[in-house]
């Protein structure tokens, strides 16, 4: 059962080397409190496992990543996610690229506690050339077909952002899309939940298919109000004019050493209230 | 009322759905989402459209419009398993594409270390081997249209071929559209073939455009313009802040 956890606590949990799940979809309700908390810690040498927006960038840039596995990483309404594209420029990160459909039955197959799942998704393309690892499996029926076998992506912890959970870490999901959060927790030895807001049992009201994430999947919970920001966030959407600053501020290494030391050496609080100031000053 | 380039390439973005039926006509950028609006609005409403997130919307919106009424939901699980599942005609971007229509959004240079580093190949690899694929590319230049892509993330004929029937079975590489020309790969070995000039466009700037050996038949026709009613729709229903124009220079 999930139990009551802080930011510190959940990250303190983890161990350089480790495989990393993150969940959300590109600029998209990812646990952006836990990202970074894990930017702040001591942690090393992380293989990233994440359908990739400023969580895969943010880690990048604090030197966190030795491996991203991703099929693409995007900011959304700004295409190119900029210490992700600077790290492999660089050549300081290795990629393992996927299709976004082979990506989901490798998340699917680790799920299952399958070794693989077979899928014509990458077939003919390079994703085939660039990640040498990847082997084809023959259909044993009458067909004889030649597909890719997708390994299983598992993954030592993964992290999630759901809109509300209940206080032993059942979370459920308001916005339009559930993305994969639910596989990341399954696919994962240990899941951590993040929500905007904490409830008691029993009063997570709302429809049950929305109930997304189940307690015997979940390790730790925590409650981080604006935990998701910059992301979208469903209704509340994604805050664009951060979002921007963010990544003009990535562009330039002076301009990146002042958003840096501006918002993410403190803590949730010190961040919440930086952004907040940021805003006055913008006003906007 | 003449039609502007932009609105060109929505009809000719339109026209890549023309007899799908009662598919999902999947749409990447501005003038291609307009023409996949635009073709349920008109000759082709069977259609099933998105409001670019999750929603499957009852009818046609306009572009950066709230969903309205749905019929159906689409979240990107779902949508990876319709890539899959094949009731779908995409219309995607590209960076990079060559004479038999591989093309590349992930990264320019060696895949090792990138020149510059791109999106990730995202869904192409799936869905140019799973359903029919389409491309809209905003500005045709030597750079994107080019010998040969640096990472092959959508599938083109030869790599299809190389494959064999059985696996390249659902492999459909239908149409490209640019900002001066419509092309298909109607041809003996799947290259690229010049379909039409949008109106103003000499098949010389065409061919200035194109990195490669582009096979031209004989006269090459003009893109059709815009029928009055589809102008009406595209600037007084669907695009009424004329976001086309921003993505298309006259």
């Amino acid at each position: 059962m999930g139990t009551r956890m802080s930011v510190e606590e959940i990250v303190g949990s983890l161990e350089s080397g480790m495989t990393i799940g993150i969940g959300g979809w590109g600029s998209r309700r990812k646990p952006m409190a836990l990202v970074r908390a894990v930017y702040r810690s001591s942690l090393t040498d992380l293989t990233i496992v994440s359908y990739g927006g400023p969580d895969v960038g943010l880690l990048c840039a604090a030197g966190k990543v030795r491996r991203v596995v991703a099929p693409f990483v995007t900011l959304d309404s700004i295409a190119l996610e900029p210490h992700f594209r600077a790290a492999r420029q660089r050549g300081t990160v290795e990629f393992t690229e996927y299709d976004e459909g082979m990506f989901m039955f490798g998340l699917l197959a680790a799920a299952h506690r399958l070794p693989f799942l077979p899928t014509r998704a990458g077939l003919g393309s390079d994703v085939m050339r660039v990640n040498p690892g990847l082997r084809t499996v023959r259909s044993p029926y009458d067909d004889g077909e030649e597909l890719v076998a997708v390994p299983a992506l598992t993954m030592d912890a993964a992290l999630v952002h759901l809109d509300v959970a209940d206080t032993r870490g059942n979370g459920r999901y308001l916005g339009p899309d559930p993305y994969m959060d639910d596989l990341f927790a399954k696919a994962a030895g240990r899941c951590f939940v993040s929500c905007e807001r904490m409830v008691e049992p029993g009063e997570l009201a709302g429809p049950p298919q929305t109930l997304l994430v189940s307690r015997m999947h979940v390790t730790g919970v925590v409650e981080t109000p604006d935990g998701g920001h910059f992301t979208d966030l469903g209704e509340k959407g994604r805050d664009e004019a951060f979002q921007r600053h963010y990544a003009a501020s990535a562009a330039d290494p002076q301009a990146w050493a002042a958003f840096a030391d501006r918002f993410l050496t403190g803590d949730e609080e010190a961040y919440r209230k930086a952004v907040r100031q940021w805003h006055e000053e913008e006003g906007r | 009322m003449s039609a502007t380039r932009a609105e060109i390439c929505v009809v000719a973005c339109a026209e890549a759905w023309r007899g799908d039926g009662e598919i999902l006509a999947a749409a990447m950028g501005t003038c291609s989402i307009l023409g996949a609006r635009l073709a349920r609005l008109t000759f082709e409403p069977g259609l099933l459209t998105t409001d670019g997130g999750a929603l499957l919307t009852a009818e046609a919106v306009p572009i950066g419009a709230p969903a309205g009424a749905a019929e159906g939901w689409l979240p990107f699980r779902e949508h990876l398993w319709l890539v899959q599942n094949g009731r779908r005609h995409v219309m995607m971007g590209a960076s990079q594409i060559d004479r038999y229509g591989n093309t590349n959004i992930s990264a320019i240079g060696d895949w090792t270390r990138p020149k510059s580093q791109l999106l990730g190949v995202r869904g192409a690899p799936g869905n140019t081997i799973c359903n029919p694929t389409s491309y809209w590319i905003p500005r045709q230049s030597t750079r994107v249209f080019v010998p040969k892509v640096d990472v092959v993330s959508g599938v083109g004929h030869d790599r299809a071929a190389g494959l064999g029937p059985e696996a390249a079975r659902f492999h459909d590489l239908r149409r490209v559209v640019t900002d001066l020309a419509v092309f298909d790969f109607a041809t003996p070995d799947g290259s690229m073939r010049l379909v039409s000039v949008h109106p103003g466009i000499e098949v010389e700037q065409v061919r200035a455009a194109t990195g490669f050996d582009l096979v031209v038949e004989g006269e090459v026709p003009e893109t059709r313009q815009p029928t009055g009613e589809e102008l009406r729709l595209i600037r007084e229903v669907l695009d009424p802040r004329s976001l086309r124009e921003r993505e298309v220079k006259p």
